[in-house]
Formats: structure tokens, C-alpha cells, sequence
């Protein structure tokens, strides 16, 4: 028997997994951190005040390098999507190919092209054309969101096609692009976006501060990123909750995994912790509140949740999903209690203390673990379909040997964990770097590393 | 045939793709060209030469996406097939491609002791790209088969796209840079050219050879006659570069585009050349653009989408080009 780490379709899943999750950090920090960098501009444009130069000056970087690591992470994607998955576009290539070519031809050049002018071209255009650019660039990024998150959803809630000779052809493109799960996808994702890009400027800022550095660009972007993590943190859980009611529409086996709920049933428990056994079918150590998930999903404490039983070999593995969801609701309620916390503390007293400054840091890169948990449960949710209902993930896999798959995977692995290590470093490197009180943001001082002179 | 939209479809793909393939030859070539250049050039004059391509590398690296996005969209069962045959050295390609990329961010952020790194990282990122690109010709050449000749000829055909690219990198150089850097810059240029005329030859000799049928597209009348200014005209390009190279550098910084505008056109020049031997196949003897084509009506919505955004990606990276005309100085943030 073979053993199941060289199944090809594990492996091939895990290489795509590991890919697809190493990507996901960058572009979650830069569709929301470009809009910033707009509004750090807008800001500088309408007050004149150096401060917000500098501001952006320091957040360009971050953005050039988690760009830079978003490119080359999503051009592997493009070639494993058949390297991996031929089945996937031999079967719905019809509905994928153009949503991918207009992602590559709408969005890929226009942040690519004017990413240089944005960054190197300060002196070289009018301010008005920076401005522009920077617009570009924060637009396209978010237009590539836009279209790779079509895809995506239409992966859950297929329609607008039809199946001729076992190939889904499309019959009707509004109904694809606007498929019943891509409004609350694509919220939720911005959101998501949004609320990673402002803890990670508010914990790179509370780093400096706590450096002693104690600039007004610092104080300023601390206070931007909390107060922009304050405003959308409960606007996400909002958004959140309506995902999981299209999900409980469309989904329910996912619901079902999520809740871990076996039996489908009136009057069901919220589970706050489980542990999941799929060869008993039934949870051991369960805590739970008492109609809890009955009230969250039907708004009705006698309301009926679907279980898992209905779905016997049709729903997805329950203990990935069952824990990844509660790592994102988790997150998600200790990003409302540190952001409003931190907000009414800086409101108050305008300036932070050294704890709420510590606890800053530590939830620098929350937005990456509820954004992974919260991938990790809707993309294992979808299991075991690629496209559901339509193509199973086994039926989509290449034949390509086993020994190959995990060669490679091993390759990109090591590579991943470097440049993840060298990214993060990198990051707080250049926050002390700044709070050294080296010209980071002016001055024309010379050196010697043309690329960057900024430092 | 015109009036059936699954005859000429496909074709009008086939030329997107054909054309995405030949900008990304020539724009990131010379990206490319440039860090496999790095190791002979001294620290200062290494910045220099990444703030030549600094702004463009992204954008011009895009043109692969656009590429391997219209292979995966108008051809798909071409792209598993081609994918899949080429599976480690794309795996390679890519991981050049990942250290190339980030080494462009590291190497001026990450810590001084790091730099030497990440210097390594870029040319070695840079040469291993070109150099799986050039081997992935080569098999795609011989009909992607790793057989020990197959293999061989893909290890010359390596060698010969790092060559090609390392000269549309000197010969960029020799435009956007001065002194020192431009002197270095042409003598690698020379080099460069003569490896990669030995390439096209070996490539030209090659193709009718493991192939009857693109033998007989090239060597039979009266085919041969309106083929023959193909080569004819690379050849006498390759004299002129050559011409051009040692006459440079021009005290008055006269000529300085002659050399890499001759070593672009010899680059579009093979390009034709293998794209006439290749017609009507997408894998080479075994799949016609045709019969690996994806649906009329999803092409179609493509096809107007591209007729549309196309010219203004061009248009709007022509802006860019102009943006950052003259000679590379500092690249500033500030």
C-alpha cells in the first residue's frame, strides 16, 4: 500500500497550499497598505506637513519589499496552476482562463508599471503624477483582488455555465462574476486586508516608539493604524457573520464542519472547544454555550443546524476546519479588544504606554494568522471538490511521479521559510533603522547602495 | 477559413502569446542579462546596474505572466502537456525567479553584512533563470523528450539564451551607463555576441534535423527563397552590432543604442524563425493550436479585453521607459 505521504494529490496539495499560503501574506499587507500609502499622500498634499512624507516614506519600503515578495511568489502560482492542477483547467478553463487573463491584464501591469514611478519616481514626475500613481498602484492591487476572488468564490457557488462533453462552458458572465458567495468573499478579504496592513503598522510603529523614537511620524502612523483597525474590526465581524449565513446557504457540509456538529438538529451548542473524532463521528471533550450556534446561524435558539451525518463522504475533513475557524474567531475578538483598548488609551491620553505599546507589537502580524485560519477553513471547507459539485480535487491532479511533487516541495519549503525569516527581519530592521534617527525619510545623504538611498 | 472564429481564434491567440513571449525575451533579457553580468563588476557600479533595470524588472517580467497566462487560457490542454513535460525545470526556473526578485528588495534593506548575500542571490537567480529558459528550448525544440541528445542539446541551448540575454544586459548597460561600467559593459557585449551566434546556428541546424517536417518548411523551393532574408538579416545585424561594439565607447556617446536595438533585432529575427518552423503545432509533431484551443466564446471575451488593454499596458509602459530616460543614476525613494 502506498503510504499517504507520497500520494501524489496530498502532495500536489500541500505544494499548492504551501504556495498559495507563503502568497497570501503579501498581497493581504498590500491591497490595503497601498490605499494607506494614498491617504499618507493625500494627507502630506492637503496639510503640508512633512510628517506625513516621512510616514510614507517609511511605509513605501515596507510596501516595495512585500510587493516584491508578493510578484514572485504569484508567478509560481501561475505555472503550478498546471504543473499541478492540469485536470483544473482542462475542465473549467472556460470559466477561469478569461478571469485570469483579465486579472493579468488589468491589474499585473498597471500595479507593476507604475510601482516604479511610485517609487523611484518622486523626483522625476510632478507631484500630481506620483499622486496618480500611487492611486494606480493601490488600484490595481485591489482590482487583482477583485478578479482572483471571482474565481475563487465561483470555486464555491458554480453558476452561469453549462456542461458540454464533460467541459463546463460559460453561458452567462454576469451571473459568474457575480456569483451568489463573491460580495461577502470579497468583503470579507478587503476587510481582512485592511485590518493586517493596520496592525502591522501600528506594531512596527509601537517598536519604534518603544525604541524611543519618538518623531511625530511615528506617534501619527501608530495612531492611523490603530484607529483604522478600531473601525474595521467590528464592521469585519459584521461581514464575517454574513459570509457564514451564505455559506450555511450554499455550503452547510462546510457550516457543519466549522460548528462540528454531527447530527442535524434544533437547538444546537456553540462549541468553544472540541476535539473533533471523524472515525467515531462525535466530538470528545466539548464545552460549548448552550444554543449558541442555533442563535448565531437561524437567529433562533431552536433553530435547526445541518450536520455532518447528511453528508457522509461529501463533507470535508471536520478537525482543519473546525480548528482553523476558531483560531480566526479568535484573533478576530483579541484584535477588537487590543484595538479599541489601544484606541480609547490614545484617545485619551495621546500618547501610549509601554504595555499597550508591548501588546502592539505582539499582535504585529495577527491579520496573517486569521487571514491564513480563515482560508485554511473555507478552502478545506470546499473539500472534496475543487469546483463544488462540478470537479473533484483528485480528478484535477497531474500524473506527475510522487518523488518529483515532494523533491520540489522540500526545494520550496526551504525557500519559503528563508525569505519569510529574511522578510520579517527585514521589516524590523528598518523600523530600528528609523528609530535610530538615521535621515530614513530625508536628507540627501549620499551612499553608497544606489538602489535605495533612502537609508 | 477567416469567417469561422474557431480557425482564426486560436491563430490570433497564438500571435498574443507569440508576442508576449517576444517582449518578455527582450525586456526581461535584459534584466536578466544585468545580473548575470553582476560578478565582474565592482560594488558601486553593481548598484548602478540594478538602478538601470530597477523601475522596469516587475513590469517587464509581467510579460512571462501574460505568457504563460494566455498559454494557460487559450490552450489549456497544451499547458498541462508542456507543464508537465518541463515539471523540474520550471521548478527551478521559478525558484531563480523567487531569489532573483526578492534579492532586488534584500540587498538594499536587508543588514550590510547580508548585502554580499544577496548579491549571490541576484546573479545567481539571474544566470539560473536564463539558463532553464534556454534548456527548456531546447527540449521544446527536439519535442520534449529527455533523452541523453535531447538533454544535451537542452544544456547548449542553456548556454546559448544566458549568452542572448547577457547580451541584451551589456548592450542595455552600454545605453543607460558610462565610464567604466559602459567600457566593461562592451568588451562583455563582444563575448556575449559571439555565444550567441554560435547558439542560433546550433539551433537552426538542429531544428530541421530532429525534424522532417520542419526540414521541408525551410529547404524546398520556392519556400527557401522567401525565407532566406531571415537569416541573411541576423547575420548582417550581427556584423553591425559587432561593428558597432568596437567602435564603442564613443567619446560623444554616438552609437550607444545601435548595439542592443541589433541585438533586439536578432532576437525578434529567431523568434520568427522558430515560430514559422513551429506553425501550426503548440506541442511540438503532437498538438495543433487548433485542436488544443479553449472555447470560441470564452477566447472571444478575452480577444476584446486584450484589443483594449493591450496598447494602453504598452502606452503606459512606454511612459514609464520615458520617465526614466538617460543614464541611471541613484534610485531614490525620496
Amino acid at each position: 500500500m502506498d503510504s499517504p505521504i507520497m500520494d501524489p494529490t496530498i502532495l500536489a496539495r500541500i505544494q499548492f497550499a504551501a504556495n498559495i499560503s507563503f502568497h497570501i501574506l503579501f498581497p493581504t499587507i498590500t491591497i490595503a497598505m497601498g490605499w494607506a500609502l494614498v491617504f499618507f499622500k493625500l494627507r502630506y498634499r492637503a496639510t503640508g506637513d512633512m510628517k506625513w512624507m516621512d510616514v510614507y516614506h517609511f511605509w513605501v519600503k515596507v510596501f516595495a519589499l512585500s510587493f516584491a515578495l508578493g510578484v514572485v511568489s504569484g508567478i509560481t502560482m501561475s505555472f503550478q496552476f498546471g504543473t499541478n492542477w492540469p485536470g483544473f483547467m482542462e475542465k473549467v478553463g472556460n470559466v477561469a482562463g478569461p478571469l485570469l487573463a483579465y486579472e493579468v491584464m488589468t491589474a499585473f501591469f498597471l500595479e507593476a508599471v507604475f510601482l516604479g514611478i511610485m517609487l523611484f519616481g518622486f523626483r522625476k514626475v510632478p507631484g500630481w503624477v506620483h499622486t496618480l500613481a500611487t492611486v494606480l498602484v493601490a488600484g490595481g492591487t485591489t482590482l487583482s483582488a477583485f478578479w482572483i476572488i471571482v474565481l475563487n468564490s465561483w470555486m464555491h457557488t458554480p453558476v452561469g455555465f453549462e456542461i458540454r462533453n464533460g467541459v463546463v462552458h460559460a453561458t452567462d458572465w454576469f451571473a459568474i462574476i457575480f456569483n451568489p458567495s463573491m460580495p461577502y468573499r470579497l468583503a470579507h478579504m478587503l476587510l481582512a486586508s485592511g485590518l493586517t496592513a493596520a496592525f502591522l503598522i501600528a506594531g512596527l510603529s509601537a517598536y519604534r516608539w518603544l525604541r524611543n523614537d519618538r518623531s511625530p511620524a511615528v506617534l501619527s502612523a501608530m495612531r492611523f493604524g490603530v484607529g483604522v483597525a478600531a473601525i474595521l474590526i467590528p464592521i469585519q465581524i459584521f461581514a464575517g457573520d454574513m459570509h457564514g449565513l451564505n455559506t450555511l446557504k450554499h455550503q452547510p457540509q462546510k457550516v457543519a464542519a466549522m460548528e462540528g456538529n454531527w447530527e442535524t438538529g434544533p437547538a444546537k451548542p456553540l462549541l468553544l472547544f472540541a476535539w473533533p473524532d471523524e472515525k467515531a463521528r462525535e466530538n470528545r471533550f466539548e464545552i460549548g454555550v448552550p444554543y449558541g450556534a442555533s442563535l448565531i446561524l437561524k437567529h433562533d435558539p431552536q433553530g435547526v443546524i445541518p450536520g455532518l451525518n447528511d453528508y457522509v463522504g461529501q463533507h470535508p475533513p471536520v478537525a482543519p476546519v473546525f480548528f482553523a475557524f476558531r483560531i480566526m474567531v479568535g484573533v478576530g475578538m483579541l484584535m477588537l479588544l487590543v484595538s479599541w483598548g489601544a484606541a480609547l488609551w490614545l484617545w485619551r491620553r495621546g500618547e501610549p504606554h509601554p504595555w499597550l505599546a508591548r501588546g502592539l507589537v505582539a499582535m504585529t502580524f495577527s491579520g496573517w494568522v486569521a487571514t491564513l485560519a480563515g482560508w485554511y477553513v473555507t478552502e478545506i471547507g470546499r473539500q472534496p471538490w475543487l469546483v463544488s459539485g462540478v470537479l473533484r480535487t483528485s480528478d484535477a491532479v497531474s500524473a506527475v511521479p510522487a518523488a518529483m511533487v515532494a523533491t520540489t516541495l522540500v526545494v520550496y519549503l526551504l525557500v519559503y521559510a528563508a525569505l519569510l525569516a529574511a522578510y520579517i527581519a527585514t521589516l524590523f530592521l528598518l523600523a530600528r533603522k528609523g528609530a535610530a534617527g538615521k535621515p530614513v525619510e530625508t536628507g540627501p545623504t549620499p551612499h553608497p547602495n544606489a538602489f535605495v538611498a533612502a537609508e | 477559413m477567416f469567417n469561422d472564429p474557431a480557425v482564426w481564434l486560436p491563430l490570433a491567440f497564438a500571435a498574443l502569446m507569440g508576442l508576449s513571449i517576444l517582449i518578455y525575451v527582450v525586456l526581461d533579457g535584459f534584466d536578466l542579462g544585468v545580473g548575470i553580468l553582476f560578478p565582474g563588476a565592482s560594488g558601486a557600479d553593481r548598484d548602478r546596474m540594478v538602478a538601470s533595470i530597477g523601475p522596469f524588472w516587475d513590469a517587464n517580467e509581467t510579460w512571462l505572466v501574460l505568457a504563460i497566462g494566455l498559454l494557460l487560457v487559450a490552450f489549456p490542454i497544451a499547458h498541462g502537456m508542456i507543464l508537465t513535460a518541463l515539471y523540474l525545470p520550471v521548478a527551478l526556473m521559478l525558484v531563480a525567479l523567487i531569489l532573483r526578485g526578492v534579492a532586488f528588495e534584500f540587498r538594499a534593506k536587508a543588514e550590510a553584512s547580508w548585502k554580499p548575500l544577496w548579491d549571490r542571490a541576484f546573479f545567481g537567480g539571474s544566470l539560473l533563470t536564463a539558463l532553464t529558459q534556454g534548456y527548456m528550448l531546447g527540449l521544446y525544440v527536439t519535442g520534449l523528450e529527455s533523452t541523453l541528445p535531447t538533454v544535451s542539446f537542452g544544456l547548449l541551448t542553456a548556454v546559448c539564451v544566458a549568452a542572448g540575454y547577457a547580451l541584451m544586459g551589456a548592450t542595455w548597460l552600454i545605453i543607460k551607463t558610462e565610464g567604466d561600467l559602459q567600457r566593461y559593459a562592451v568588451s562583455r557585449a563582444r563575448l556575449a555576441l559571439v555565444l550567441t551566434m554560435i547558439g542560433f546556428l546550433a539551433i537552426s541546424v538542429a531544428t530541421p534535423l530532429v525534424s522532417p517536417r520542419i526540414f521541408t518548411k525551410w529547404f524546398s523551393l520556392p519556400e527557401i527563397l522567401f525565407l532566406s532574408p531571415l537569416p541573411i538579416t541576423a547575420g548582417l545585424l550581427a556584423v553591425a552590432v559587432f561593428i558597432a561594439l568596437s567602435h564603442l565607447p564613443d567619446s560623444r556617446d554616438r552609437f550607444r543604442w545601435v548595439p542592443f536595438a541589433g541585438s533586439a533585432g536578432i532576437m525578434v529575427l529567431a523568434f520568427f524563425g522558430l515560430a514559422y518552423s513551429f506553425y501550426p503545432f503548440i506541442v511540438p509533431d503532437r498538438l495543433t493550436i487548433y485542436a488544443a484551443a479553449a472555447a470560441p466564446e470564452s477566447l472571444a471575451i478575452i480577444l476584446v479585453g486584450a484589443l483594449v488593454v493591450v496598447p494602453v499596458i504598452i502606452a503606459y509602459s512606454a511612459f514609464s521607459y520615458w520617465v526614466f530616460r538617460g543614464k541611471a543614476g541613484e534610485l531614490r525613494y525620496d
